[in-house]
Order: C-alpha cells, then structure tokens, then sequence
C-alpha cells in the first residue's frame, strides 16, 4: 500500500482545461507552481546556453585586417555587409540567408517529427523568456500559492512594493533584450558607448524600445496567450507530427479511474492517478494533460517531473506522464512492449528530412568555398545608345562596377573582348584609348568606373554587336566576364 | 421617451428599431474601443493647439509651435546645403581641370550638373544631350567652339549670339544665295565641293567646278580643308557631323541663307557653382578635351 497521505493535492481547475475553455472570457492569470526534475534541469540548462549565445555572441572578436569591422557576427545594413566569423557576405548572395532559412524550416520538420514541439518547449524565445521572467516573478512573491494570494491581496506596502520591483526587473531584463539584439547592427563596444552617452542614432533606440516593450508585455503579462493564439506554429505542428513523433503523454489506460487513494477506500477498482492535480499546477499554458494531447501544450514536460515526483514519494509506478509516440502508447494500452527507440527516430520520412537538410547544407558549403570573390557587372547607357564621332566611329557608354569581395586590395586588368577595333576609355583617367587599363580595387569595395568604348564603323554590323568585359586578378587566378552590347547604327 | 425593449433571448436593450420582427440589439461599444475614442479626442484638442489646424480665410491657425511642413523642408534643403558646403566651396574655388582630377569633386560636380542640365539644357539638347538639326549633339568630340573645360564654360556662361551679353560667342555666316553673291549653279558647286571634303559621295566635275569658289568664298573661315576655325565659330566641314544635315540639299540651303542658332547665356541665370558643375557634367559626356 503506498504511503500517500503526504502529497500535497490540490484543489485546482485548469484554466484552458477543455471545459474551461472560450474565446470570449477574459483571461485568467496561471501561476505555475515550482517543479525539480530531469526536465526541469534541461530546461534551465538550454535556457542558460541559449541566453548565453544571444548576450555573447556580438562580443565575439574575428580579426579580419585593417578597415574590416572586428566583430564576429555583424549585420552591417549600412555598408550592406553580412559578417559571420570567417564568412563574408555581400547583398548579391542573399541567397544564402535564404538557404539558412530553408535549412532552419527543414529542420525544424525534422525535429517535429522526431521530438514533437520540442522547439516550443526548450528552445522558443517565448518560452525561454517566460520561464526567466516567471523565475524572478516565485523569487519576489513565492511561489503558486503566495502569488495568487498576492493577486488578491489588497494594494498595500508590501505588495506595491513587492510588484513594483518585479516590474522593474522585468523591465531590466525586457531592456537587456532589446539592447543586445542591436549590438548585432554595429560594432558593439562602440555602439554600448554611444547607447549611454545618448549618441546612437535614433534607429538604435526605437528597436531597443520596441523590443524591450514586446519583452515586457509578452513575457510578463500575455505569456501562453503568445503561443495560443498569436503563434503559427502550433497549428502547422498538427501537419508535421505523426503517429512516431514524441509527445508528452498521459497514459490514461493505467491512470484512470483516476481517485484519490485513502487507506480507507478500496482501491482495487483505482487507477495510477491519485488526482493530485500537480501537473494541472506547475502547468505553464494552465492546461490538464490528462485531457490528451492539446493544441495549447507546449510539451515542455514540466507535469512529467512533477507526476514523477509525486509518484517516487508515494512510491507509485513512474511515468504515468511521459514521453511516448502515439504508437508507443497505443502498444502499451494493449499490453505490448514500447517500440525501440530507434525504430521512432529512424523512419522515411525523418530520413528524407535529414537527406534533405543535409543536402541543402553541402551545397552551400560548396558554393561558399568556390564563390567568386570578383565580379564584374555592366550597364550600358540607353540614352543615347550611340554616339556618331567626328571621325566617322561610332561609341558606346558603360558604366563598369568591379566588385572585390575580399579584404585586401587587389590590381586588376580590365579587358575588352571579342570586339574588333575597340578601344576603350576611362572618365577621370587621362591615357590614351586602349584595350586595356589597370586598376587598383579598394578592400571590400565597388569600383564604379564610366568606360567609353569606341569602334570603327567598318568592323561593327549593324544593330547589337556582343562583345567581352574581362576583369582579370594580375595577383591571383581569379577572372571575371561579363557579356555586353556594342551598338551601331541600324541602317 | 418610453422605456427600454430588451431582448428576450439575450437579455440585451434593443433601439427600438425593428424590420421584420428582427429588432437592433443594443450593445455598448467594447471598452478598449470606447478608450481609443475618448484618448483619440484629447489628443485632437492638443493637436489643434499645438499644430497648425484651423482653416481661416487665407490661412490656418498656426499653433503654438509655429510649425509648417514648408519650414520644415527649408529647413531640410538648408541642412543638405550646409552638409555640401565644403564640396560647394572647393567647387567654387578651384580651378576646373583640379576638380576633374579629384575623384570625390568629379562626382560632386557631375551629379550637380546633371540635375542642372536636366532643368536647364534638355529643351534644347535633349534628355541624352544628344541635339536635334540645328542644336548640337554634346556626347562628341565635334565642337564649334571648342571642346576644353574653359571653352565649354565660356559658351555656358555667355551663350551664343545671345544680343544681352556683350561677350557672347558671336559668328555669322553671309547669306550667299539670298544676297545674291552666288547663284544658283554656283552654290550646287560649291555644295558637291563640301562633299569632298568630307568624303563624301558627290558629283567629281561640279566639286572641281566648285573649288575655286570655296577658295575665294568659303576657306577664309572654314579654311582650305574645311576644318574650321574655332576662334571664328566656323565649324568643321569635313568630318562626320553636320548641324543642318550632310545631303547635298541641306548644304545648299546653308550656303543660300544660313541658319543661325542662338544659345542663352546662362551666367545670369545659373550662378556660377551651377556653372562649373554643368561644364564638368557636359565635358564627361564623351566629347571632352
């Protein structure tokens, strides 16, 4: 007979409970209770290597040589640059944020069918910022009971002073947020000055005051409503998990009828349950996971730890809430084993995701080790298409941009191709015509030159005639082409 | 007024209004909304004392502000002037060829004389500078009066047989047919000759015919081989492009009764950073010496 006259029951009603559940009522405040536990732990520890990253990452130094911003990962919107350590990206391969972003939705395909919203429950910037901010909330107040009873509390000493702390350091932390999330857009030393001294632009502190506001409210005040009714995911979830992803689940086979134990009662005809309604308590979406899978769960396992604390002090069977796959549980209903593991994990469809997100990844590899680091882009001038010369010879305006992509400054040839005759000449350079002219390219810069290219009569045909600009590296083996147009007159 | 109706299903007042047994319920404004409203009015009452609101006979209520969408945008040219003003005064001071040297000035001065000439010039010149019969292609390298950075500002700043200005480019051409100093034969002569001279197709025995003429009419401001003289304004007539028109027809009718363009000068106009920019602008169109 298990000892349970020790456990704490608790008279509570789900606030998203199916029951309970509308649209039009006025939300009720869930204050989830203090849990230990294995989960419990990995969440603190995700949360604490995730806050981490975001706070550290823009202090991160990369040296990359004189006149280059110093810092790690910058998202230089200004000089339209993209830094990630060695990684340099410029606005024309825009393509590789959108390969990060396919990558990141494939992944997050693979992770929800493997691990159910394990995403929503560890690593969502909602979540993570509501646990920390219901973490400061049970230091100040305590924890369910004392807050609630606070909530109630007539407004007093103690309580203004006890919510006006609590807001203030919500709002250090909303402040902090939206702060370290524009050390991403500059050079981070130099912008936390400039930030204190009122010198930053004015861009800078509108973002820190949208997103230290968007943190406050959210994480302090809408908190599960975020992801009940704002967020999108958790509806596409229902289209990316199977019958073979995990789930926190209720095993109602063996838990129910669920009663409460007494030393006095029969409980023969009892299931598990000793409806205790801990893990209605330390629910942070104030939902009862005894109603089965919910759209409101975020699956952050919290009722797990709490049912098995509950059960290793009366000494009841554990993982009566747990971790299963749909498949998993509906064996165990019937008396069969769980499925191995590795059975869940590894299946078509997981493996058509990981194929895929693994391909994607190489092939961005690759075109990231191979890409051009010299480009040549030309535009001709429309008006006027051609000019007639004195001489007879007919010439063409361009505008030529070289781009050097690296961070040293480069020599290079410009040359022209397969045009007969053609000469070419540089505004602002006073030489004669030729076929080709040398440059010095800025680190990291475009050279925008305007080239007037001029022809014999006699070797063009008329209309469009298609010839070459060549950019070659006289110090390294890179070239770049570009194909143009030479008009001529159409008679 | 008579009392209230309320529904009976929703227990909720109705207006009264009916339309077919279907009455108006009476429901009260949600309150967020009914806050919105009420901040949105006390926000009006500030706007209206602070702002410009009011409309008046000839104006509107100027607010305690004293502020104006029209000062603000003066405020704002006057800002990206000051923000110019050294590019601006380099300009000013510095003498032309310097300022094509410098890379930044080059750009400075070209942007600046492209919006200059696209209010000023294309009437004439058109959008790609590029002229009409009678108004001159700027792209290339052909120029009456000269194609060097001072000679282009010279002819911007005083313009061409432009009567007001005492120092305007002036030339003229006599009108050989009209006053009667060639006849007929003798201007279709001296037409084919011009032809040579460019190269041309043309009729050999009328050219032959015509030298002598061009020699005794023509070469003391075109000279012998219809080059030109640009001190004189006379153009070249021996190269590719023509003004008026390289068919023999045209050139005849030059020589009967010339045609003379007239260019305003622009000093009065433009001042003189305008001036300079334009001339830097016009000088990189190709043509440039």
């Amino acid at each position: 007979m298990a000892r349970i006259d020790d456990v704490d029951r608790i008279e509570v009603a789900p606030v998203n409970s199916r029951q309970h559940r509308s649209l039009y009522k006025a939300r009720e405040s869930i204050h989830p209770m203090r849990v230990a536990g294995v989960f419990r732990r990995l969440k603190w520890w995700i949360m604490g290597v995730l806050l981490a990253v975001y706070y550290v990452t823009p202090w991160l130094r990369w040296d990359r040589g004189e006149g280059m911003p110093d810092q790690a990962v910058l998202i230089d919107l200004e000089h339209r640059r993209f830094f990630f350590f060695f990684i340099e990206i410029w606005p024309q391969e825009f393509y590789y944020v959108a390969g990060l972003l396919i990558m990141a939705g494939i992944g997050l395909f693979l992770l929800t069918s493997v691990l159910g919203r394990a995403w929503c429950g560890y690593a969502c910037p909602q979540t993570v910022w509501v646990d920390l901010y219901v973490h400061v909330e049970r230091w100040l107040e305590g924890d369910r009971n004392a807050r609630f009873r606070l909530d109630k509390a007539p407004w007093g000493g103690a309580k203004i002073r006890k919510r006006v702390t609590k807001y203030l350091i919500w709002l250090l932390i909303a402040v902090a947020t939206g702060g370290a999330w524009v050390f991403y857009f500059a050079d981070a030393p130099t912008l936390l000055v400039k930030l204190f001294t009122l010198e930053a632009s004015s861009i800078a502190y509108v973002t820190v005051g949208v997103l230290t506001a968007t943190t406050f409210v959210f994480g302090g005040f809408m908190r599960e409503q975020v992801c009940t009714y704002m967020c999108p995911w958790p509806r596409i979830q229902a289209a990316m998990m199977d019958e073979n992803s995990l789930t926190v689940t209720y095993q109602d086979w063996r838990g129910e009828p669920r009663g409460r134990h007494r030393k006095s009662a029969d409980t023969s005809l009892l299931g598990d349950c000793i409806d205790c309604n801990q893990c209605v308590a330390v629910c942070p979406m104030g939902i009862d996971i005894r109603d089965g899978q919910q759209l409101e769960c975020i699956n952050c396992a919290l009722c797990i730890d709490a049912c098995n604390t509950v059960m290793t002090r009366t000494g009841g069977k554990l993982d009566l809430i747990s971790y299963t796959t749909l498949k998993s549980y509906e064996a165990n209903a019937d008396g069969r084993p769980t499925l191995p593991l590795k059975k869940t994990i590894f299946r078509a469809r997981t493996l058509v995701y990981a194929v895929l997100w693994s391909c994607i990844g190489l092939a961005m590899l690759f075109v990231l080790f191979t890409r051009d680091r010299l480009d040549v882009n030309v535009l001709r001038d429309r008006n006027p298409q051609y000019v007639l010369l004195s001489d007879g010879d007919i010439r063409n305006g361009y505008t030529v941009k070289i781009l050097n992509m690296e961070g040293t400054e480069r020599r290079v040839l410009l040359q022209l191709g397969d045009l007969p005759g053609g000469l070419m000449n540089v505004v602002g350079q006073d030489e004669w015509p030729s076929r080709t002219k040398e440059f010095i390219l800025p680190a990291d810069k475009v050279l925008q030159l305007r080239v007037f290219v001029t022809a014999p009569v006699a070797e063009l045909s008329p209309g469009a005639n298609n010839f070459r600009f060549s950019v070659t590296d006289l110090s390294g083996i890179e070239q770049a082409h570009y194909g143009a147009i030479f008009r001529a007159p159409e008679e | 007024m008579s009392k209230r109706e309320v529904d009976d299903f929703s227990g909720v007042e109705t207006t009264g209004h009916e339309w077919d047994g279907i009455r108006e319920l009476d429901n009260p404004m949600p309150r967020w909304w009914l806050w919105t409203f009420m901040a949105c009015i006390v926000w009006a009452f500030g706007y209206v004392i602070f702002y410009p609101a009011v409309p008046l006979l000839t104006e509107a209520t100027p607010g305690v502000l004293g502020y104006s969408s029209r000062a603000e945008l003066h405020k704002e040219v006057a800002e990206v002037r000051a923000s110019r003003a050294g590019l601006i005064a380099k300009i000013e001071n510095m003498p032309l060829e310097d300022i094509r040297q410098d890379v930044d000035l080059l750009q400075f001065a070209n942007n600046g004389g492209r919006a200059a000439y696209a209010v000023n010039c294309v009437q004439c010149h058109g959008s790609g500078a590029t002229g009409s019969p009678g108004y001159p292609n700027l792209n290339d390298d052909d120029w009456i009066w000269g194609g060097e950075l001072e000679a282009i500002q010279t002819t911007l700043q005083h313009g061409i047989r432009y009567a007001v200005d005492d120092d305007t480019r002036f030339s003229e051409m006599p009108a050989f047919g009209r006053d009667g100093l060639l006849d007929r034969a003798q201007i279709g002569a001296v037409s084919q000759h011009v032809l040579q001279l460019a190269g041309q197709p043309h009729d050999a025995a009328q050219a032959a015919a015509g030298q002598q003429l061009y020699a005794d009419n023509c070469a003391a401001c075109h000279g012998d081989k219809g080059l030109g003289d640009r001190e004189l304004g006379a153009p070249n007539i021996s190269d590719a492009i023509w003004l008026y028109g390289d068919s023999a027809t045209e050139i005849a009718r030059q020589i009967h009764a010339p045609r003379h363009g007239v260019m305003p000068a622009w000093g009065g106009r433009l001042d003189p950073v305008t001036i300079k920019q334009l001339t830097i602008y016009i000088h990189s169109l190709g043509g440039g010496e």
